[in-house]
């Protein structure tokens, strides 16, 4: 889109604090999630999941659950024995055949008149089921002689990445330190506060329309065709507003098609919703890892090489979570100049539950390694922790040995920046003379950093995202997009930078982007794509009609297409700004003509960035994000509570688009950061989740939040949106890494494995903890 | 199946009387049976304050409070809150603050923060804090929510004072 031609004279939209537009309705209880839609004579579907972690299933009685008053229909794997393996990894059914490999596992479903009828009927389904051995770690999994839980993968590995530039031996041999340690990343889930759900009902004559949740209803259509074995065309997807997604919505899961198939048989159409516990037990989480990071670097601070072994438990089947070892891997790379660098990773098959993606990607395992082994490295040749990263730290227009170009990179402001607003050198000298000292309760202050795509990213064939933008008659504009809402405010920062193009007040637009019936393609809500992708897509609509409009004009006026513009409103002299003709008026004089016309335009924007290529060179994205984050803490050493005091973060956006919008995405994201690395932490033994609801999984609350600290450094990418890039994952990805750097600043004790719970850090502390050991459980 | 209790209670200042399962929630009934969906299920364990209305002036999780339960109660949802003169000071602050993301949690955040500015008009920071700490929210990390909920109070106040004077 070409970067910023700064805007004329007049008022600009960008970098303004725009109030989200749906906000109003929300604030009001007026906004219908799916929750809320009421499809009239909609049958309730509820899912019997398995009761057990690993069992052959030996027979399912549904009769007594058929018989019930008020059930349409009760199914069963054998009901629907054309339906296909789904998901990223096509290694389950919907609804399980001869065996479940977890507690989530769908062994039958009903449709009946009421919710409450459904859970009755439910509880009649008898199940005899013959245990398995359950395989709840990765060890077990690879273990020889384990038990294979899906045919044709040997070792239980679902996936593996390996990637590697220059040579790790020739590095090590290159190295005046060397140092190895191991770390364990833990299970956390997205808790969206509002529970998954769907709807589904065919017409008459076969059509599928669905209400759902997903952020990426586009490539749903296909999947669902493909499911159902009809014309993706054929399938219509509507999005109510969404309750939160934050990357769990990006993979087809077994209640969606299930759904679907009720819908099927009783030809009505049916409506299911989760209860808490069941999100809790049937949504994706977050991969656990087990990190194994060998680095080192020369007496003069510069990084030599890092070699980088992973084990993600994928739990009992393959999606999303399998591949975020694709992302990991640039931090590893990328993050800081590293001439040598190996990643092997595995994702082991358990019993456990099934990972998926959640914001920021394995980025944040991947950062909490890296920047430990920097603070560790800097201690070891006697620099401080911010002048090693600078040392190290990438440049504008460099292209890393991994192959990837960073265009705009504001890294090293976004280091000097966080480090001297939050006077991290002082503070930090001065917690570390304290570690002696007799109170109990210690301060430390940590920094980490990192590298996210923020340009768009290559994961799938496509990566673009189409707009049609009509003007009517009054100047009203309605910008129909595929770029999904999520409660991130991309249909406010579309329409401030539609407006922007077109003179016109942010009340004269209505955003259309919930329909595959009426929007054009887009990929889907993922990888902080939408403000970029989306963004350039609707500028490009806006200047087509923005150039029809002054072409039209120019005509009427005698004046070059060149010398007019667009502003308040009006048709304008673009060097004195002189009024010519009210918009509104001139487009109803247009259309009334005899060559009526209606300004009409579409515009697909795909970033120009190149696929990787099978070795994983090359660029993911068009346009990369920095952040610098410095986290304070508070440490009673003798209760091992952590309390986070303040984060000081610096962001490289590109620029700053809606300065409301990204001030909470960046907030919203530290938090989530900070839930991940202290309050937060699924618990799950022998492949059961022992804490499925909010008493026992901890989200940070309004007192906990620390106090925050947003600087933005704005490079102007010169392929963004009026220069912006993405920010979505960014702010989430360094905090746990940050504060694990502060407790060791304020403690003297590195702690290799999260979340920072009082139980964790006081054995840490005490000499109670077992440190992660590589080859134990994952 | 269960048995059935007759109820009346004002609703949004509306006088009610209805007929409700003995086993019934509030939240249900509101959601199922009256269609005001403003109040939502989060967790429908009193966890998560996504359900939270006023009854007698006082905060309530309607997921743990039994329907009948509400015979000769006052009660208050976010579409009573959303209408009142204070609880369009306080949309308005929501809105121009930026405290609405996904919006799920929004409308028990707007019923627990003007119960926390009728009882604490110029509260600070802390009692703020303290005041919604029992609504849990995905996405904003809160802090412009309690900017929010304080500059809602703020106006609250002067408006007093104003008329005070």
């Amino acid at each position: 889109m070409g970067a910023a031609e700064k805007p004329l004279s007049r008022d600009t939209l960008i970098g303004k604090r725009i109030p989200k537009l749906d906000a109003p309705d929300k604030a009001s209880g007026a906004t219908r999630y799916i929750h809320d839609l009421d499809v009239p004579g909609a049958l309730h579907a509820k899912i019997l999941r398995s009761t057990q972690v690993h069992a052959r299933i030996i027979s399912i009685d549904t009769s007594a659950a058929k018989a019930l008053p008020g059930v349409h229909a009760v199914i069963t794997a054998a009901d629907v024995p054309w339906q296909r393996p789904i998901g990223v990894g096509k290694d389950h059914l919907p609804l399980k055949t001869d065996r479940v490999r977890s507690l989530r596992d769908e062994v039958a479903a009903v449709a009946a008149d009421t919710e409450e009828i459904a859970e009755q009927a439910q509880r009649l389904i008898k199940v005899t089921y013959e245990p398995l051995p359950v395989i709840s770690n990765t060890t077990d999994a690879t273990a020889p002689g384990a038990s294979q839980l899906h045919d044709g993968h040997p070792g239980n590995v679902a996936m593996t990445f390996d990637y590697a530039q220059g040579d790790v031996v020739r590095g090590e041999a290159a190295s005046d330190v060397v140092i190895e340690d191991v770390f364990r990343l833990h299970y956390v889930t997205h808790c969206c506060m509002g529970v998954s759900g769907v709807i589904a009902e065919f017409d008459p004559s076969g059509n599928l329309l669905l209400h759902s949740n997903t952020q990426v209803p586009f490539l749903h259509k296909r999947e669902f065709a493909e499911l159902l074995g009809i014309d993706p065309a054929r399938i219509r997807i509507i999005q109510p507003p969404i309750g939160g997604g934050f990357g769990s919505k990006l993979d087809i899961y077994p209640f969606e098609p299930i759904v679907i198939f009720l819908a099927k048989i009783t030809k009505r159409p049916v409506k299911l919703v989760f209860t808490r516990e069941e999100e809790f037990i049937a949504s994706p989480t977050r991969q656990p890892v087990l990190l194994k990071l060998r680095s080192g670097c020369r007496k003069d601070g510069t990084l030599t090489f890092r070699a980088v072994e992973t084990v993600h438990d994928n739990g009992a089947y393959t999606s999303w979570g399998a591949t975020t070892p694709f992302v990991m891997m640039q931090t590893m790379s990328s993050l800081y100049r590293v001439p040598d660098c190996q990643y092997h990773t595995k994702a082991i098959y358990t019993n456990n539950p099934y990972a998926g993606s959640f914001r920021g990607y394995g980025n944040l395992q991947a950062t909490f390694a890296v920047e430990a082994h920097m603070d560790k490295l800097a201690e070891a040749v006697g620099m401080d922790g911010l002048a090693f990263r600078l040392k190290n730290a990438q440049d504008p227009g460099e292209v890393t040995p991994q192959g990837m170009h960073f265009n705009s990179c504001g890294f090293k402001e976004c280091l000097t920046t966080a480090a001297a607003r939050s006077d991290f050198l002082r503070k930090q000298a001065e917690n570390r003379a304290r570690w002696d000292d007799p109170t109990p309760v210690k301060r430390g202050v940590g920094i980490a950093s990192m590298l996210h795509v923020g340009g768009g990213a290559k994961i799938y064939p496509s990566d673009g995202c189409g707009t049609i933008l009509k003007i009517d008659d009054f100047a009203h504009v309605t910008l129909m997009t595929g770029a999904s809402e999520i409660g991130q405010g991309s249909e406010t920062v579309l329409s401030q930078l539609a407006c922007e193009e077109l003179g016109l007040p942010l009340s004269a637009v209505t955003v259309i982007n919930n329909d595959t019936d009426i929007t054009p393609w887009d990929v889907g809500v993922h990888a902080s794509r939408t403000t970029f992708i989306g963004g350039n897509s609707a500028i490009g609509a806006a200047r087509k009609a923005k150039a029809k409009i002054l072409a039209a004009a120019a005509v009427k006026t005698e004046l070059a297409p060149e010398a007019l513009d667009l502003r308040d409103g009006c048709i304008v002299r673009k060097d004195d700004g002189k009024r010519l003709f009210e918009l509104g008026k001139f487009l109803r004089s247009l259309h009334f003509s005899d060559r009526a016309e209606l300004v009409m335009t579409s515009f697909y924007y795909e970033p120009p960035s190149k696929h990787q290529d099978t070795a994983f060179r090359g660029d993911v994205s068009a346009a990369y994000a920095w952040a610098t984050q410095v986290c304070e803490v508070e440490v009673d050493t003798q209760t091992g509570i952590v309390r986070l005091l303040k984060v000081t973060a610096a962001h490289d956006v590109g620029r700053v688009l809606n300065r409301l919008g990204i001030e909470g995405q960046i907030e919203g994201g530290i938090v989530m950061g900070q839930g991940y690395a202290i309050t937060e932490n699924l618990m799950v033994e022998n492949g059961v989740m022992r804490n499925a609801n909010f008493r026992d999984y901890k989200l940070v609350t309004a007192p906990e939040i620390p106090e925050m600290d947003v600087t933005f450094i704005e490079t102007m990418d010169g392929e963004g949106p009026q220069g912006a890039k993405g920010v979505g994952e960014a702010p989430a990805i360094c905090i746990a890494a940050a504060v694990a750097n502060a407790i060791h600043n304020a403690t003297g004790t590195r702690i290799y494995s999260l979340p920072f719970t009082p139980e964790n850090v006081y054995r840490a502390l005490h000499g109670a903890a077992q440190p992660p050991r590589w080859g134990a459980a994952a | 199946m269960s048995a059935n209790c007759e109820i009346a209670f004002t609703l949004n200042d509306v006088r009610r009387k209805l007929t409700v399962p003995a086993h019934m929630s509030t939240l249900e009934m509101l959601r199922d049976q009256l269609g005001l969906t403003g109040t939502k299920y989060g967790c429908g364990e009193g966890e998560c304050g996504a359900c939270t209305i006023l009854v007698d002036g006082t905060t309530v999780n309607s997921c743990l409070m039994f329907a009948a339960d509400c015979d000769g109660r006052e009660l208050t949802t976010i579409e009573g809150v959303a209408v009142s003169e204070a609880g369009e000071r306080l949309r308005a602050a929501f809105v121009a603050s930026g405290a609405v993301q996904c919006g799920f949690c929004t409308p028990g955040l707007m019923v627990q923060a003007s119960h926390v500015i009728e009882g604490h008009p110029g509260a600070d920071e802390a009692t703020i804090r303290r005041g919604i700490e029992g609504n849990l929210c995905r996405c904003t990390g809160y802090r412009k929510i309690i900017d929010a909920i304080g500059a809602a109070g703020r106006t609250a106040l002067k408006g007093v004072e104003h008329g005070r004077s």
